[in-house]
């Protein structure tokens, strides 16, 4: 009645088989996390809803646009980034970061995905790294570029939610887990519900990463918790200060449609805490070797609409942080904002694919050649001269 | 046909209850679906209504204690604000237990399944305030009633619900030209979120033949559809795009009111896109994740030959043998996990009745968003997912397993005998290996729990 224990790495292995994904609402996301042998650390953060670029990073010096934005650039005066572009006011505590070159980002990208402006294929899309939805649902970019690193194994890795993370689907093992979660079962129970759902493979590999996550959960039944985006923020940093490499997880909230004014600045704080929980957590040395990328579906219209916030558009932000970058700069060819510039006349027109600046920073932190990120890991991209955006 | 009484119960209802008699043919299923609706009578919920009065209420005595502040009138008006506010949520928890007891009781759970995927699909949720208890409300007076009837009278009921038009920010979309965005003094304009959703997740799918023109002139032919402060449905004249508006080819005229918006959405209901999408949910929801191409083929047929008529699409699904012999069964998604295992418990109305608000939270509320489906709160308009792979995951296995052990004892203090309840919840023929964990488990509690974690429970 019982079986030959499962080595930790054939557990990892199925449990990578089954799918990893993990679900999200607005307060419950999912954190995956994977090791691998190089120094450097990827962070992933997928923004769900469509962040309004044109909002987090403004561009005050474009002529046109105080006339698109009348009543979003009322309220705190955005902070100066370089003369041309402003931060949003919410993201002040990040200020620090910029002034160190830490805080970066990459305007008007986006992915190939256009028209349709529907939030669920933008996201697919963005998780699947391919050139169109064709090529897209089988796997993620993330589980893809493991494929192509040498000795990747899953470690601990923990995930809170609802919403499948399929940037990380695919063959490659990695782990998900919450903080919340817990097996309060006896030793004999957990047996037996091994061996009725062997029968399953899929809900057997997720029972045995379960056991396996619960038993390495840091601070395990202790104390209080805060609120949920610093939790997994903590359990990152607390990753990624071991052997785990790679941590992806998302934050929810950026689809504003109205009262923009009133909504944008609570994800933008949350954004900024996971930021800055992590740059603490991971210590000056890790942080050091850190690159934290940040990515939307689509970026929204370039007009406000009429009732105090935008609607789904085209052309995004993307946003960097951590001591590996080349921060302190806004990257990206600025198309304008006149209404020629525009895309359709209504979005901000893409100028680059948002993979290539991914591709870019994935490159310099693990020395995979432009090939294998232009024909595996991002089908269909080309990903032009460097921008250089690692130190 | 492979029809058996346990799989009607199980693919299409939410299990077997040692209590009911499951049915035991198609065309039982199909009558309990026309008959009165005992459960709602059972278990009432109330409609949208209440949730209204209940805002006027607050917002009233609200609004006293801020005129008159520090005085004892004032601060008595500020107090009952606040137990009214505190009651709509308890009740608002009550309409859960409610709803889960429909599941337990009901002998027609056919019924019970379609309201669910249909509540999936028309997913609304109030954003603010006291709106944030009004989806149960909106779903028993918009939903409920039409989920038997034709397609086109349950989208209008629902797109046109004062929680849908705020849920996805119509009503306070005013078309470029209308009166309203001519006043200087307040800046309103055009809003897409609900056009885009009825293209794209109500009607013909996001693969579906419509471009983002469609989509814009759909915006401005629903402006209008609003509601009054204290959300009674309301058409906005001064809201409303003069003149036609083209979608998908065909023009829609006539002067601004409810007459074209009616005669859009009745064109999307009637679409062939309409009918292949509606087609592949019902398919891979009841059946499988890869449901066989004939099945969808067969519900689409039916739907368009039928004018979207559901109950013939029903009829079609049940009819249709793979619906019955297809092999590759659907994880129970939490909320269905829950109340299929509160029902082979058999738990007691008295006991469901008397749960207090804590421990509506601690036994329902907190392990269902653990296993990852916060009760009636979908992250998005696109609800839940069906892929198995959202479901099964460590930490929703883990949660599933916590819940199964730990809680029916406090629902059932009067745990049934481990040896019986593996065949009140699987049937007659269980698998062996879950009656030896029922046998073998050291505890009544874990062994309940054991049988409710078996994949034969957890998969229909």
């Amino acid at each position: 009645m019982t079986h030959a224990p499962l080595s930790r790495r054939q557990i990892l292995t199925r449990s990578g088989l089954i799918g990893c994904s993990l679900a999200a609402s607005p307060l419950w996301t999912p954190l995956s996390l994977a090791n691998a042998p190089w120094q450097g650390r990827l962070v992933v953060i997928i923004l769900r809803g469509g962040m309004d670029g044109l909002d987090v990073v403004r561009p005050t010096g474009d002529p046109a646009f105080a006339a698109l934005r009348p009543t979003l650039a009322k309220g705190d005066a955005p902070l100066d980034l370089d003369g041309y572009f402003a931060l949003h006011p919410a993201l002040r505590d990040l200020m620090p970061l910029w002034h160190r070159e830490e805080l970066g980002f990459v305007h008007a990208v986006s992915t190939p995905y256009r028209d349709k402006r529907s939030h669920f294929d933008g996201q697919d899309l963005l998780e699947a790294g391919t050139q169109d939805l064709a090529g897209a649902g089988r796997d993620g970019w993330l589980n893809r570029l493991m494929q192509f690193l040498p000795q990747v194994e899953a470690e601990t890795a923990y995930g809170i939610g609802q919403e499948p993370l399929t940037l990380l689907d695919g063959a490659a093992p990695v782990a998900n887990w919450t903080p919340d979660a817990a097996l309060h079962l006896s030793p004999q129970a957990l047996r037996l519900a091994e061996q009725i759902m062997k029968i399953d493979p899929q809900m057997y590999a997720a029972l045995m990463e379960a056991q396996l996550l619960s038993g390495a959960q840091p601070g395990a039944g202790s104390g209080k918790k805060g609120p949920a985006h610093i939790e997994i923020a903590k359990f990152a940093g607390d990753r990624l200060r071991g052997p785990a490499r790679i941590a992806a997880f998302s934050l929810n909230g950026w689809d504003t449609h109205r009262a923009q004014a009133r909504t944008l600045p609570r994800s933008l704080a949350q954004l900024s805490d996971v930021i800055l929980t992590l740059k603490q957590d991971l210590g000056a040395a890790v942080w050091g070797q850190t690159a934290l990328v940040a990515l939307t579906e689509f970026g929204r219209t370039a007009r406000e609409n009429g009732t105090g916030g935008t609607d789904h558009g085209t052309a995004g932000l993307m946003v960097m942080a951590g001591g590996a970058i080349r921060g302190g700069r806004v990257f990206g060819r600025w198309p304008g904002l006149g209404e020629q510039a525009l895309y359709q006349q209504r979005d901000l027109m893409p100028t680059d694919d948002v993979r290539a600046p991914l591709a870019w920073i994935i490159r310099g932190m693990t020395g995979l050649p432009v090939s294998t990120l232009q024909e595996k890991v991002f089908p269909g991209l080309e990903m032009g001269p460097d921008p250089e955006l690692m130190r | 046909m492979p029809f058996t009484p346990e799989m009607a119960e199980r693919r299409f209802g939410y299990g077997l209850s040692p209590q009911i008699v499951p049915p035991f043919s198609v065309a039982q299923m199909l009558s309990g679906l026309q008959g009165a609706d005992v459960m709602a009578q059972a278990y009432p919920i109330p409609g949208f209504r209440h949730i209204q009065d209940q805002i006027v209420y607050v917002r009233r005595f609200s609004r006293y204690s801020r005129k008159n502040p520090e005085t004892e009138a004032g601060q008595a008006a500020e107090q009952k604000a606040k137990l009214a506010r505190r009651a709509l949520f308890h009740d608002r928890q009550r309409w859960t237990v409610a709803a889960l007891q429909r599941r337990i009781g009901t002998p027609h759970a056919f019924r019970e399944r379609l309201i669910a995927f249909w509540a999936d699909h028309f997913t609304a949720r109030g954003k603010s305030g006291l709106l944030r208890a009004a989806a149960p409300a909106y779903l028993e007076e918009a939903l409920r009633p039409h989920v038997s009837g034709k397609f086109a009278d349950l989208l209008r009921a629902c797109v046109t619900h004062p929680l849908m038009l705020h849920y996805l920010d119509q009503n306070t979309s005013a078309g470029p030209n209308s009166r309203a965005a001519q006043r200087p003094d307040r800046q309103r304009g055009l809003n897409e979120n609900l056009a885009r959703e009825v293209l794209e997740l109500h009607t013909l799918g996001v693969g579906g033949p419509y471009t983002q023109n469609d989509v814009h002139e759909l915006a401005k032919l629903l402006t209008g559809l609003a509601g009054t402060r204290d959300y009674s449905f309301k058409f906005r004249r001064n809201m409303a795009e003069p003149g036609a508006e083209t979608v998908l080819g065909r023009s829609y005229g006539g002067p601004p009111g409810l007459a074209p918006i009616h005669a859009v959405l009745t064109d999307l209901a009637l679409h062939p896109a309409t009918a292949a999408h509606i087609a592949r949910k019902l398919a891979v929801h009841f059946v499988s994740d890869t449901p066989p191409p004939d099945l969808i083929e067969d519900l689409q047929e039916t739907y368009l030959g039928s004018g979207g008529d559901l109950m013939t699409c029903y009829a079609a699904l049940l009819h249709h043998p793979a619906s019955w012999t297809m092999n590759a069964p659907n994880i129970r998604p939490p909320d269905e996990f829950v109340g299929a295992a509160l029902r082979a418990m058999a738990v007691k109305p008295e006991m469901m009745e008397a749960l207090r608000p804590a421990q509506i939270r601690r036994l329902l509320l907190t392990p269902m968003r653990l296993m990852g489906q916060a009760w009636q709160q979908p992250a998005g308009p696109d609800g839940w997912p069906e892929d198995d792979g959202a479901w099964i995951t460590p930490q929703g296995i883990a949660a599933r397993l916590d819940w199964a052990v730990n809680a029916p004892a406090q629902l059932r203090p009067d745990l049934p005998d481990p040896r019986n309840f593996v065949h009140d919840a699987l049937g007659p023929n269980p698998p062996a290996d879950v009656v030896f964990a029922a046998s073998a488990a050291e505890t009544r509690a874990d062994a309940i729990g054991l049988v409710l974690c078996a994949p034969a429970f957890q998969r229909r």
